[in-house]
C-alpha cells in the first residue's frame, strides 16, 4: 500500500517557513488575518471554474474555489486590509502544474490602486522566492502579444489568430472563440516566453477577461484593470482593481451563471455588500503550492503537496 | 463508437484522430489565470510510431480507438509472420507482421510473454518483455580480472541481437538486457 507522503520533509518545513515569513510581512504592515467558511450556498459562477459540491441536510453547498466573496462582505462591514491563507478546490484542474485542492493567500488592500499592489505583490515574491534578484518586467497584454506574436489581441479576426497558431505549429482540433483563441496562443506561445529568473507582471486583460476587476479605455479599447504575475511559464496569481460598482457585479455574475454547465446560485450576499458600500481597493488570490515549488527550484507540484490528490 | 472526455486523458489511452488509432504518451492540463483551459497532449500514432503534439479544449470529447493491449506468448515465425498465443487460457492465436514487430524481434526466442496491440483485432505493434536473459553466442575472450576498467566489447547474442558487454565476458555466458533501452544490466549465473 503506498502510504508515504509525495512531498520530502524538507518540502514540509520549508512551507512552514514560508507561512511564518508571509504572517510576519502582513503583520508588520497591519494586515489582519481572517477566516471565512470553506461551504457556501452560492458558488463561482464563472464559466471556466468548476466547483465541487457537497450534499447537506441543509441542500446543497458548494466547496469555495478562492474566498474572494465573503472576504469583500469583511471589506464592505469595514474590516480593512485583510488576508488568508486557506485550501480552496477546482474541479478537473489535474495536471503537473495543477492539483484539484491547493493552497492560497488572498489578500485586500484598502485604498490602493492594482500599480501599487503589483509593487507589494512584488516584495511579497521577493522574500518567499530569495534567488529572485532582479526587477520584475511590466508588460499590458496588448503589448506581450505584440513583443512576441506580432499581433495586436483587441484587433486580431478569428482567422488571423488560427492562421498564427498553425504558423507556431499548435496542432489545434476543435472549435474556438475569438477569445479562447488568445488563451490558446497565449498559454502555448507567450507564457513560455517569460524568463525563468526574473517576475513577469501582465496587465490590462480585454475587457471580456475581467470578471470582477474595473475596465477602463486603453486607446479605444475597453481593457480590465487585472494582472497576473508570473515566474517563468508559471502563473503565481492573478490581482485586481476591485470593482465595486453592485450593478456591474450583478449583471457580470448573472451572465457567467447563464454560461456555468453547472447550475449554480448567484451570491445575492455578496453584491448586498458591495451595493451597502465596498471600499476601493486592490485585491489578489496566490497560489501558495506554486510559490513554495519556485523557492526550493522544484519541478513537481505534487512534491510540494504532502499527499497529492491521487495518494489523498 | 464510444469517445473520452478530456478529463479521463492519460498515459496509455487509445485515440482515433484522423482515421489512425494512436496513444497518449502525455497529457498535460493548461489554463490561463481566466478563461479557457486547454489539454495539450503529445500523442504516438501506432501505424507509424511518430509522436506529435495536439491540443484539445478542455472538457471536448475525443473518439475512442478499438485498441487493446493483450498479453501473449510468443510461439514461432512462420514465413514473414510471428505467431503468438493468448495467456489468459483462451488459446487464440495471432499472426503478427513483421512491421509490427520492429526491434522486438531482436529479443524473441520463444516462449516470451509480450504485449501485443490489437487495432480491430489485427497486431499493430509487439512490446517485449522489459527484460530478457539471452546467451551470448560470439564474442572476443573475456580479460580475465578486467572488472574495474568500464570498457565494453560487442556480443552476439542467440537471437542475433548485438549489445555491448564488459570486457570481462565470455562465450556462452546468460546476460540481462533492458529491451526498452537495448543495454546490458547484469550476468545471470
Amino acid at each position: 500500500m503506498n502510504w508515504q507522503p509525495t512531498a520530502s520533509i524538507q518540502a514540509l518545513k520549508a512551507r512552514a517557513c514560508l507561512y511564518q515569513q508571509l504572517r510576519a510581512f502582513f503583520h508588520a504592515r497591519g494586515v489582519l488575518e481572517v477566516e471565512t467558511p470553506a461551504l457556501s450556498q452560492a458558488g463561482n459562477t464563472d464559466p471556466n471554474i468548476a466547483s465541487f459540491s457537497v450534499n447537506t441536510p441543509q441542500g446543497l453547498r458548494y466547496l469555495h474555489t478562492s474566498p474572494e466573496y465573503p472576504m469583500k462582505r469583511l471589506l464592505a462591514a469595514g474590516s480593512g486590509d485583510i488576508y488568508q491563507i486557506c485550501k480552496v478546490w477546482r474541479q478537473d484542474e489535474a495536471g503537473r502544474k495543477h492539483n484539484p485542492e491547493f493552497s492560497m493567500l488572498e489578500y485586500y488592500r484598502v485604498g490602493f490602486s492594482y500599480q501599487q499592489l503589483m509593487q507589494e505583490v512584488a516584495e511579497l515574491l521577493q522574500l518567499a522566492i530569495p534567488h529572485l534578484n532582479t526587477e520584475p518586467r511590466i508588460l499590458t497584454y496588448r503589448q506581450a502579444f505584440l513583443q512576441i506574436l506580432g499581433l495586436d489581441p483587441h484587433q486580431a479576426s478569428i482567422e488571423q489568430l488560427a492562421a498564427c497558431a498553425q504558423q507556431q505549429q499548435i496542432d489545434f482540433q476543435g472549435e474556438l472563440s475569438q477569445q479562447a483563441w488568445l488563451d490558446l496562443l497565449f498559454t502555448h506561445c507567450i507564457e513560455a516566453s517569460f524568463p525563468t529568473d526574473r517576475l513577469t507582471f501582465i496587465c490590462h486583460y480585454p475587457a471580456t477577461q475581467a470578471a470582477l476587476a474595473r475596465v477602463r479605455l486603453e486607446n479605444g479599447h475597453w481593457v480590465a484593470e487585472r494582472f497576473e504575475v508570473y515566474l517563468g511559464p508559471l502563473e503565481l496569481g492573478n490581482g485586481y482593481q476591485e470593482q465595486t460598482d453592485a450593478d456591474l457585479l450583478e449583471r457580470v455574475l448573472v451572465k457567467d451563471a447563464e454560461q456555468q454547465a453547472q447550475d449554480i446560485p448567484v451570491d445575492t450576499r455578496f453584491i448586498a455588500a458591495v451595493a451597502a458600500g465596498m471600499p476601493f481597493s486592490a485585491g489578489i488570490a496566490l497560489g501558495l503550492d506554486r510559490i513554495l515549488l519556485c523557492r526550493l527550484q522544484a519541478k513537481q507540484l505534487t512534491s510540494m503537496l504532502s499527499f497529492a490528490w491521487e495518494i489523498a | 463508437m464510444p469517445s473520452y472526455s478530456t478529463s479521463e486523458f492519460r498515459s496509455g489511452l487509445k485515440l482515433m484522430i484522423d482515421g489512425d488509432p494512436y496513444t497518449i504518451v502525455e497529457n498535460e492540463f493548461v489554463k490561463p489565470g481566466k478563461g479557457q483551459a486547454f489539454n495539450r497532449v503529445r500523442v504516438k500514432n501506432l501505424k507509424t510510431g511518430r509522436t506529435v503534439e495536439k491540443t484539445w479544449k478542455s472538457g471536448d470529447s475525443v473518439e475512442a480507438a478499438d485498441v487493446v493491449d493483450r498479453e501473449m506468448e510468443y510461439l514461432y515465425k512462420e514465413g514473414d509472420d510471428y505467431y503468438f498465443m493468448a495467456t489468459d487460457g483462451s488459446f487464440e492465436q495471432v499472426g503478427a507482421p513483421a512491421s509490427a514487430m520492429e526491434d522486438a524481434v531482436k529479443w524473441l526466442r520463444g516462449n516470451e510473454v509480450c504485449v501485443v496491440t490489437l487495432w480491430n483485432e489485427v497486431p499493430l505493434t509487439v512490446t517485449p518483455p522489459n527484460f530478457v536473459e539471452l546467451k551470448i553466442v560470439e564474442t572476443d575472450p573475456g580479460l580475465k580480472g578486467d572488472t574495474a576498467s568500464g570498457g565494453t566489447k560487442p556480443a552476439i547474442l542467440e537471437t542475433g541481437a548485438v549489445v555491448k558487454v564488459p570486457l570481462y565476458m565470455n562465450q556462452d555466458e546468460v546476460l540481462r538486457i533492458d529491451t526498452r533501452t537495448g543495454e546490458y544490466i547484469s550476468r545471470v549465473k
